[in-house]
């Protein structure tokens, strides 16, 4: 199959491969960076996270259009603004949803999943019927269109590489909360030890519900991301959903490093297969063997030594 | 005598269960609709499976679909043989190959297609090829004892598989349009009202079949193993008992009953799409059990029936009501219904009805606290 191209064609094609298995990467890494914090840290299965997403998406594509009604000079800056207004958006309802729903379920992570799962299908309605069953798109700014050309033949997108860009400082930053922060170290003496955490003094349900809210939050930012490379329709979050977790478990819960690399094989994986086969089955394939290497090693990739 | 195998409360509900299904229905409806609850009845199968393994064995699988959508498509392949004779698919550049094969250049019947000529090995794999990848399923996660939600995940994970692997494999599955123009069973055209309304009797019997299959197990050993798995798995396991074995057998029985109600969905609809396999129809199904009563097999017959016509009915008239009424139905029962039907059944109307019925001053019997069956 290779012999009709030339040796720097091949590299081209390889190299360009490589780098769309990058954004998918990025992709994966935004999807799934909520969902760490969320069920790796707190052990809640949230069905409803890509509708979280979907919410910083639906964000996103408001404040373009304010920015393109009332102040156009500022259009090239807008994205900006609009991730800061989708965290919180993302991140107010999650702090609602785990008041009003999830406090209630810890003991039952089986009937968190179906309660959750019925809030997607109640947020995808509400989006339906606020911004129309079709898919909405935004206006990229000027300066994130075109490709940047590296040699002759390879090119990058430059929205691609802002999305890679975005993945890295947004894991950064999680990074920086979980491990470095008092916040974040709250939640992980609270997932090794909930009732010793609560005796040294750790508001435990506050912390529950600020680690769900900030977690919601991230995935509106992911979502918010996803406008640069794609369209937006209200059931475009379950599309991620089955994704979002294999990589989350993949990785191994409670492991942000696991994660991030669980993100990576199967992104590269998947992106490299679709070279020699069709996409739906390079999916089939990649999500095989996920799931067969987790039947092999139900834990993931990187395990926290936990005493349970 | 007192029958060990179903107390009276429980004759009772199973009568009055058969009532419904088999005479006060068929009265009730017109053939049209007579057909539909035939439709929701095939759900009841896989609500059933799911009692046994969520409600009794704790273990909750999120790919039911996967079962339903194996056993239907065994149906399917058949049915769609035999509706693909030379002398019908005269027009095809090859006759005698389904019709999506034609369309997507495929010149002869593939290999795993052959066997499905008969009816015998059909029916055969309608049961054995959900129970065979039930197994492996099983095996392999049971074994490691995995369970919970990872377990729920995986499942699901399958439904995702299957269903991109149907849609992109047209040439052998029918893609995203499925298995579809199904048309006789040996010779018996099943697209006629009286062959619907035999069907739905065939599929009310099967049910109880596979009802009465259900309360044998409860009632066994078996089945207060696997309450006892549930509550303290591992007590389980040290006092001896070989708990993955277990699991395993309950997880193949619910997707062996998820089977035959696809394949009876299959009979009764007359076609099969990856729509009623993936990852929405596969937890749709354990909100039929959940409604129901993840605990009672037939509280699961009866929400079965009851989201399936809410579902009808509100789509029909209010589609954009259906899915905030549905997504508010799975946080109602979660949070305020665990037990769902049979729970309310069991806790709020059975002791009134007790207390009506009873004579006055007579000691309360002792089967007040057992749940309704």
């Amino acid at each position: 199959m290779f012999a009709d191209y030339s040796m720097s064609e091949l590299g081209a094609i390889f190299a360009m491969q490589g780098f769309a298995g990058l954004i998918l990467f990025s992709v994966f890494v935004l999807m799934a960076l909520g969902l760490a914090i969320i069920f790796g840290q707190m052990g809640v299965i949230n069905m409803a996270h890509g509708e979280f997403m979907i919410l910083g998406a639906y964000v996103t594509y408001i404040m373009s259009n304010i920015f393109a009604d009332y102040m156009p000079a500022l259009f090239g800056m807008y994205f900006f603004v609009a991730m800061i207004f989708a965290f919180l958006a993302s991140g107010a309802l999650g702090l609602f949803v785990e008041w009003a729903l999830i406090r209630h379920l810890y003991k039952r992570p089986l009937d968190t999943l179906l309660a959750t799962w019925g809030l997607s299908l109640i947020l995808q309605q509400i989006y339906r019927s606020v911004f129309g069953a079709r898919e909405v798109g935004v206006s990229i700014p000027d300066w994130m269109m075109g490709s940047l050309p590296l040699t002759d033949m390879i090119e990058v997108p430059i929205n691609g590489i802002f999305v890679m860009i975005l993945a890295v400082t947004i894991s950064f930053g999680v990074w920086i909360m979980m491990y470095r922060s008092k916040w974040g170290k709250q939640v992980r003496a609270i997932n090794q030890n909930r009732v010793m955490a609560d005796a040294v003094g750790i508001n435990t349900a506050w912390t529950d519900r600020l680690t769900f809210g900030i977690g919601c939050g991230v995935a509106g930012v992911a979502g918010s991301a996803f406008t640069m490379i794609g369209s937006t329709g209200p059931t475009a979050g379950q599309l991620y959903i089955v994704d979002t977790f294999l990589v989350v478990v993949f990785g191994g819960a409670g492991s942000l490093l696991g994660t991030i690399a669980s993100a990576f094989s199967i992104s590269q994986a998947q992106s490299i297969m679709e070279f020699f086969l069709s996409g739906s089955m390079a999916k089939v394939l990649t999500l095989l063997t996920v799931v067969g290497i987790l039947m092999i090693r139900p834990q993931g990739l990187f395990t926290l030594k936990l005493r349970k | 005598m007192k029958s060990t195998f179903l107390s009276r409360s429980e004759l009772i509900g199973f009568a009055i269960l058969a009532l419904i299904i088999f005479i006060a229905l068929p009265m009730a409806l017109d053939s049209f609709r007579l057909n539909l609850f035939g439709k929701y009845l095939t759900y009841a199968f896989v609500a059933v499976g799911l009692v046994l393994c969520w409600g009794a064995g704790g273990i909750l699988s999120l790919g039911q679909g996967v079962f339903f959508g194996l056993g239907g498509y065994c149906m399917a392949m058949f049915l769609k043989l035999e509706a693909s004779t030379p002398e019908n698919t005269s027009i095809q550049s090859t006759p005698g190959i389904p019709d999506f094969m034609d369309w997507n250049q495929l010149t002869e019947l593939p290999i795993w297609w052959q066997p499905f000529h008969s009816l015998a090995f059909s029916l055969f794999a309608v049961v054995a090829v959900p129970v065979f990848f039930a197994f492996i399923i099983g095996v392999a996660m049971f074994k490691r004892r995995v369970g919970g939600v990872y377990f729920a995940i995986i499942t699901q994970a399958f439904a995702a598989i299957l269903t991109i692997l149907i849609i992109g494999q047209q040439g052998y599955t029918g893609g995203v349009n499925g298995i579809t123009d199904l048309r006789t069973l040996l010779g018996w055209d099943i697209r006629t009202d009286e062959a619907k309304e035999v069907l739905y009797f065939v599929n009310g019997a099967l049910l109880f079949v596979v009802l009465f299959i259900a309360q044998f197990v409860r009632k066994s050993k078996l089945g207060r193993l696997l309450i006892a798995m549930r509550d303290q798995e591992d007590r389980v396991r040290f006092s001896g008992y070989d708990v993955a074995g277990f699991k395993i057998f309950i997880f193949c029985l619910g997707a062996a009953f998820a089977g035959i109600g696809g394949a009876m969905f299959t009979l009764q609809v007359g076609f099969m799409s990856p729509t009623l396999v993936g990852i929405v129809p596969s937890i749709e199904m354990v909100i039929f059990c959940a409604v129901g009563g993840r605990l009672s097999i037939l509280g699961a017959v009866y929400g079965a029936l009851l989201v399936n016509w809410a579902k009808t009915s509100f789509s029909e008239s209010f589609p954009e009501l259906w899915l905030l009424g549905l997504g508010g139905l799975f946080i109602a029962v979660v949070m305020l219904f665990p037990n769902g039907l049979a729970g309310i059944w069991s806790q709020h109307i059975e002791p009134r009805l007790k207390a009506l019925f009873a004579p006055r001053g007579a000691p309360k019997s002792a089967s007040q606290s057992t749940p309704a069956e």
